[in-house]
C-alpha cells in the first residue's frame, strides 16, 4: 500500500483533473460565466475572441459557457442516476446476500431479467413510454445499473457474513437490519465504491448517447451528445463547433475511466488480478 | 446433451420473460398510455382518436386476451402493425435486420483481426515500444464514444478529405463495391473500440498462458517460435476471448444503434429511433424484442460452443 503516501505522482493527475471538472461544474452557476442560453443571432458562427474564447454557436451562444454547463448537466445526470442505482443495487444485494433463500432467488433473477435488455434499448423502451426529459433520465439510468451494485454487494455480503465479527454482532442479539448495514456495509464499501466510480463513467457514455439521438437532455439546455448532434449540422461551415464537444466528451470519459481504474487498484486489488487488466 | 437441453430451455423462458415485461411495460404507465402517446404535442388527445388507436392496439380489452393474442402473434413472427403508416412491422424489420447483422459482423471481424495479432505481439513483447504505444491507444480507443468516433472519422475522412461520402447506402446487389465503402467507416467506429477490449484480453491470456509447462514442453520439443505461437499459446488464450466477446455483444448492439444513426444507415436503430420519436410503440417494441431474442440466441450459441470445447463446462 505505497498509494496512501501525499507525495504528486503522475498516477494521481486522473484524481487532480477530476476534481477540476467537480469544481468547476458545481461552481458553474456563480462563476463569472455568460448565460449558456443567451443568444447573440448578429454573431452566429462567430470565430474565437477575447469575449468568446471558443467562439459562437448557431444562434451564437458562447460555446466555451454552453461546454462548462453541459459537462455540469452530464455529471449531475451520472451521480444522480449512480447513486439511486447504488442505494437500490447495494440494499437489494445486501438483503439478498444476508437472507438467503427466496429472497435471494428472487433479487438475484431479477437481475438477470434487466441485463437481458441491452442498456440503451432499455432507456429507449423507457423514453418511448414516458416521453424524453431529465425526469426520465435519470430513474432509467438508474435501473440499467442496480444489477451491477446488486451483484457485487451480493457476492461481497457471501464472503464476510460467516466471518468471526459479524457472528460476534449477532450472538450480541443486534438486529438483522443493523448487522447488515452497520456491520456488513462498511466492511463491503471498497468493491462498492469502485462500482460507484465505473457507474458514473459508464453513464456519462450513455447519456450523452440517448441526448446525442435527441432522447436525453433535451433543449435549449447544453449538453454534450446534444451539441455533437446538432454541430453535425453544421459540419461544413463551422467544424470546430464538432469538434469541442467531442474534445470535452472524450477527455471527461478518459479522466473518469483512469481515475476509475486508479481507485480499484487501490481499493479493490482482488478484482484488477481477476480480471487481468 | 441434457446440459444443452436445459440451456436451451433456460434461453425459452428468459425470452419469455422480456416479452412479457415489454408487454406489460405500456400497462405499467400512469395513467392512460394512448392518450400519453398522442400528447407529445401539449394539447389534449382527440378521444375519438384515442378509441380508435385504443382498438387497434387492442387495449379495450381484457389484459388476459391481449396477452394470448400477443403471444399467439409472435408465434408466427406477427409483431403488430406501425401506428404511423400501418405497415407490417415484421416485414420491416426482416428488410433492415441483415444490414444491421452485415454491420456488426464486419466490426467483429476489424476488432478480432486488429486486437489478436496485436495482442499477442504485445505479450511476446511485454514492456517493450509497442506494447506500452498499444496499451495507450487502446485506453483511448476504449473510452471514446462510439458515436464520437464516428462523427469524427466523417470529419476527417468525408468532410476534409473528400475521400467517401459522409454515409448512407447502396444494395450490394446494385453497386458492391460502393456498398462496403459505405459499409467501412460505420464498421470502424464500432470495431476500434471493440479491438481495443479484445487487444487488452488477448494480452492478459497470452500472457497467463506462457509460462505454463506445455509452452516449455512445446519449446524444449525444439519447435519453431511461429508454431508455438500459433498451436500452443493461440489456442489456449483464445478461450477468455472468446467469452468476452460474448459478453460485448450487448453493448456491440447497442453502439449499432448510434453508430448506424451518424452514419444514416438503413438498418433496425433508424426504424428505432424513429419509432422512440413518434412513440410508435408497435415498432419500438418489434426491433427491441427482436435485439434481445438475437442477444439471447447468441449467447445461447457461445454456451454450446463452449460446452463442446470443455466439457467440463457442463457439469
Amino acid at each position: 500500500m505505497t498509494g496512501t503516501s501525499l507525495k504528486f505522482t503522475p498516477r494521481q493527475i486522473p484524481a487532480y483533473l477530476l476534481a477540476l471538472l467537480l469544481v468547476v461544474s458545481l461552481l458553474a452557476p456563480v462563476l463569472p460565466l455568460q448565460d449558456p442560453l443567451a443568444m447573440d443571432t448578429a454573431a452566429r458562427f462567430a470565430g474565437p475572441s477575447a469575449q468568446h474564447l471558443f467562439g459562437q454557436d448557431e444562434f451564437g451562444r458562447d460555446i466555451l459557457v454552453r461546454l462548462v454547463f453541459a459537462l455540469r448537466n452530464s455529471l449531475i445526470v451520472a451521480f444522480a442516476a449512480a447513486i439511486l442505482a447504488g442505494v437500490i443495487g447495494t440494499a437489494l444485494g445486501v438483503l439478498a446476500g444476508y437472507s438467503r433463500g427466496l429472497t435471494e432467488m428472487l433479487a438475484m433473477r431479477f437481475i438477470d431479467i434487466v441485463l437481458c435488455f441491452p442498456p440503451l434499448l432499455l432507456a429507449m423502451l423507457a423514453v418511448t413510454l414516458y416521453g424524453p426529459g431529465p425526469v426520465t433520465l435519470i430513474p432509467v439510468l438508474a435501473i440499467v445499473f442496480v444489477p451491477s451494485f446488486t451483484r457485487v454487494a451480493h457476492a461481497s455480503v457471501l464472503s464476510v457474513r460467516s466471518q468471526d465479527y459479524v457472528e460476534a454482532v449477532r450472538s450480541m442479539g443486534a438486529s438483522n437490519a443493523r448487522v447488515m448495514f452497520s456491520t456488513i456495509l462498511p466492511n463491503i464499501a471498497g468493491p462498492l465504491i469502485v462500482q460507484f466510480s465505473f457507474t458514473v463513467a459508464v453513464t456519462v457514455v450513455l447519456e450523452s448517447g440517448l441526448s446525442f439521438l435527441g432522447l436525453g437532455v433535451l433543449p435549449p439546455a447544453p449538453s454534450l451528445g446534444l451539441m455533437i448532434g446538432t454541430g453535425r449540422a453544421t459540419l461544413a461551415q463551422a467544424p470546430m463547433l464538432l469538434v469541442w464537444p467531442c474534445a470535452a466528451l472524450t477527455a471527461m470519459i478518459l479522466i473518469l475511466n483512469a481515475f476509475c481504474d486508479d481507485l480499484r487498484d487501490r481499493l479493490d486489488p482482488k478484482s484488477s488480478k481477476i480480471r487481468g487488466q | 446433451m441434457f446440459w444443452f437441453l436445459r440451456r436451451g430451455f433456460a434461453s425459452l423462458v428468459m425470452l419469455w420473460v422480456i416479452v412479457t415485461l415489454v408487454f406489460m411495460s405500456i400497462h405499467f404507465v400512469p395513467g392512460d398510455p394512448v392518450e400519453l402517446l398522442l400528447s407529445q404535442d401539449g394539447g389534449s388527445a382527440d378521444p375519438a382518436t384515442v378509441q380508435m388507436i385504443r382498438e387497434d392496439l387492442g387495449l379495450n380489452r381484457p389484459i388476459i386476451e391481449q396477452y394470448v393474442e400477443k403471444l399467439k402473434g409472435l408465434a408466427s413472427f406477427d409483431l403488430g402493425r406501425s401506428m404511423v403508416d400501418d405497415s407490417s412491422v415484421s416485414a420491416e424489420i426482416a428488410r433492415r435486420l441483415p444490414r444491421t447483422l452485415e454491420l456488426i459482423g464486419l466490426a467483429a471481424l476489424i476488432s478480432l483481426v486488429i486486437g489478436i495479432p496485436a495482442g499477442i505481439y504485445a505479450a511476446l513483447h511485454t514492456g517493450r515500444r509497442f506494447d506500452r504505444a498499444a496499451s495507450y491507444v487502446a485506453g483511448f480507443a476504449q473510452g471514446i464514444p462510439v458515436f464520437v468516433l464516428g462523427t469524427l472519422l466523417i470529419l476527417v475522412f468525408s468532410q476534409m478529405l473528400k475521400l467517401t461520402s459522409a454515409g448512407g447506402f447502396v444494395a450490394f446487389s446494385q453497386a458492391p463495391g460502393k456498398h462496403m465503402m459505405l459499409l467501412l467507416m460505420p464498421s470502424l467506429s464500432i470495431g476500434i473500440g471493440l479491438a481495443a477490449i479484445v487487444f487488452r484480453i488477448t494480452r492478459a491470456s497470452t500472457l497467463e498462458v506462457l509460462p505454463l509447462d506445455y509452452v516449455r514442453t512445446a519449446r524444449a520439443k525444439g519447435l519453431g517460435d511461429r508454431r508455438i505461437v500459433l498451436h500452443h499459446i493461440l489456442r489456449n488464450a483464445l478461450i477468455p476471448v472468446i467469452t468476452i466477446f460474448a459478453l460485448q455483444i450487448g453493448s456491440l448492439l447497442g453502439g449499432t444503434v448510434l453508430v448506424e444513426y451518424v452514419f444514416n444507415w438503413p438498418g433496425l436503430s433508424g426504424m428505432l429511433v424513429s419509432g422512440v420519436n413518434a412513440r410508435d410503440y408497435p415498432t419500438v417494441t418489434g426491433v427491441i424484442l427482436v435485439i434481445s431474442a438475437l442477444l439471447i440466441g447468441l449467447n445461447f450459441l457461445v454456451d454450446v460452443l463452449y460446452g463442446l470445447t470443455d466439457p467440463r463446462v457442463r457439469k
